[in-house]
């Protein structure tokens, strides 16, 4: 499989008035095409930082960005859906294409098209304050996806949920990207997400971050992710990685 | 269990409207109670209704006032001033506040100036303004101008920078240009706060508008009220009051109309 994004040994630092935090630290790594890698590490690491440098929100302090495929379009999806109150769900659905200023009829119906196959065609001129937790994670979702992005990179886009919220909407928001065929980086400090939705999982050690271990998950046929025998030791192994003392 | 808990419901809903209803005419009595008391007072010699006023005498001021005096003509330039100069003064003011947001320098340079300039008491600098713009109705509008600005800049600017960091480096994500966050992100996001700023302001505007009318003019209630106590005729200056109370409470329930209008939807 083709590389689709990589990362050429980027460090980045913080500039205090009375300090500099070295945040990121030699990180190389490569993201295939179509594959959903994930990266774990513990809170405050630098994950979150590591994806505004690969969108290009924050330039690293040394290193380099390559995106292979052309053109170079990053989605982008944060913490919480920050859909926009006083839009409708189609009108936020549509925000990355007016601020691009693709509104163009055939994009238009792209986003209908979206918004009806995952079961928010009712919903459209609504307002986001009508909405379930998972449903406006999947609004915000198609709000990103609207823009033909190549490469997704997801922020704990599932941290603001419920517990059992987050279990279903996880799975579905995974299933929604393997069948758009995204590539997408996807940061998460809860090992058994990483482990259940992606096809690699990227271990970072604490700040400043380096890169400590990269796993290819593959689990036995005919299980579901979470079922299969594998889990708990893909789960342990990466535990055991991140070396958490509380 | 249904029927019971519609039962319940309904007794529910009949409780609350009985205390809409009590709130109201409690409210209607305060009102009469405070007129009835201040009139009995006045017949009965309590208080001189020479200094005091009484509300018969008053009532007819009012028409004396409306007959003689163009009441309406007065009245109409007060409300034209002041809707006049909260209006300039919210979207000056607003405007203002994105300039500063925009320039972050420019807002961290102003800072002192502007904190100085909320706590001087603006209508100190009418006298000013007088001599300045001239003793007409552009000064009294100047004048409820200067008195609300300050105000609505700051409050503005306050929820302008309050807005989610995040919801900003979303439309980043896409693309966009600083233009688009306050367009799309900043200032929509804002407009509870400034509608907020609409309704302080109407106040404000008042004040300033009086305070105007005292030192200028020839029209206007302003006028009626420091003219009535030149000429110590008390109940035209409590009649002007009472009108002017009636106006305020008529503007600020036009603010939150338009307020809710505003916010429909969110």
């Amino acid at each position: 499989m083709n590389n689709m994004l990589e990362l050429v040994h980027i460090s980045k630092n913080y500039h205090e008035a009375s300090s500099v935090t070295q945040a990121i630290q030699d990180i190389s790594l490569e993201v295939r095409d179509g594959e959903l890698l994930s990266i774990v590490g513990p809170s405050g690491c630098g994950k979150s930082t590591l994806l505004s440098i690969i969108s290009g929100l924050a330039p690293p302090s040394s290193g380099e960005i390559r995106i292979l495929k052309q053109p170079a379009t990053v989605g982008y999806m944060l913490q919480q859906d920050h859909l926009f109150g006083w839009r409708t769900i189609f009108q936020n659905a549509c925000l990355g294409l007016e601020i691009q200023k693709k509104l163009t009829e055939e994009n238009l119906s792209f986003v209908h098209q979206l918004l009806r196959q995952y079961g928010l065609a009712e919903f459209e001129n609504r307002y986001p304050s009508c909405l379930s937790g998972g449903m406006r994670q999947r609004a915000a979702l198609i709000r990103t996806l609207a823009v033909k992005p190549n490469i997704l990179l997801l922020d704990e886009p599932f941290s603001a949920l419920d517990y059992q919220t987050r279990l279903y909407v996880a799975d579905e928001i995974t299933s929604i990207i393997r069948l758009e065929k995204k590539t997408a980086v996807f940061v998460t400090h809860d090992i058994s997400e990483a482990v259940a939705a992606s096809d690699r999982v990227a271990v970072l050690t604490r700040r400043p971050a380096k890169l400590q271990a990269i796993h290819q998950i593959e689990f036995s046929p005919g299980f579901k992710p979470r079922e299969a025998p594998e889990f708990r030791e893909y789960f342990n192994l990466i535990w055991k990685e991140l070396d958490i003392h509380a | 269990m249904h029927e019971t808990a519609s039962l319940e419901h309904s007794l529910y809903l009949k409780k609350i409207k009985q205390r809409k209803i009590l709130v109201k005419i409690s409210q209607i009595s305060l009102l009469a109670a405070f007129f009835g008391i201040w009139e009995a007072a006045a017949v009965i010699k309590l208080i001189d209704p020479f200094i005091f006023g009484q509300p018969s005498q008053m009532f007819k001021d009012m028409i004396f006032l409306a007959k003689e005096f163009n009441l309406l003509f007065h009245i109409r330039v007060t409300l034209g001033e002041c809707i006049l100069g909260f209006l300039i003064s919210t979207i000056l003011g607003t405007f203002i506040a994105m300039l500063l947001w925009w320039n972050d320098f420019l807002q961290k340079t102003l800072n002192p100036y502007l904190v100085v300039l909320n706590s001087l008491p603006k209508t100190a600098l009418a006298p000013i303004l007088i001599v300045w713009i001239g003793n007409n109705v552009r000064a009294v509008i100047f004048t409820a101008v200067i008195t609300s600005i300050i105000v609505t800049v700051l409050s503005v600017l306050t929820g302008f920078n309050e807005v989610s960091k995040d919801k900003i480096k979303l439309v980043r994500t896409f693309g966009g240009t600083k233009l688009d966050v306050l367009l799309k992100v900043v200032f929509p996001a804002s407009i509870p706060t400034i509608a907020n700023a609409l309704d302080i302001n109407i106040g404000l505007s008042f004040v300033g508008v009086i305070v105007g009318e005292f030192l200028v003019a020839k029209y206007g209630l302003g006028y009626l009220i420091s003219y009535g106590s030149q000429i110590l005729r008390m109940s035209w200056v409590m009649t002007s009051i009472i009108i002017l109370c009636l106006l305020a409470a008529l503007v600020h329930r036009l603010a939150v109309a338009l307020m809710k209008a505003c916010l429909s939807g969110r």
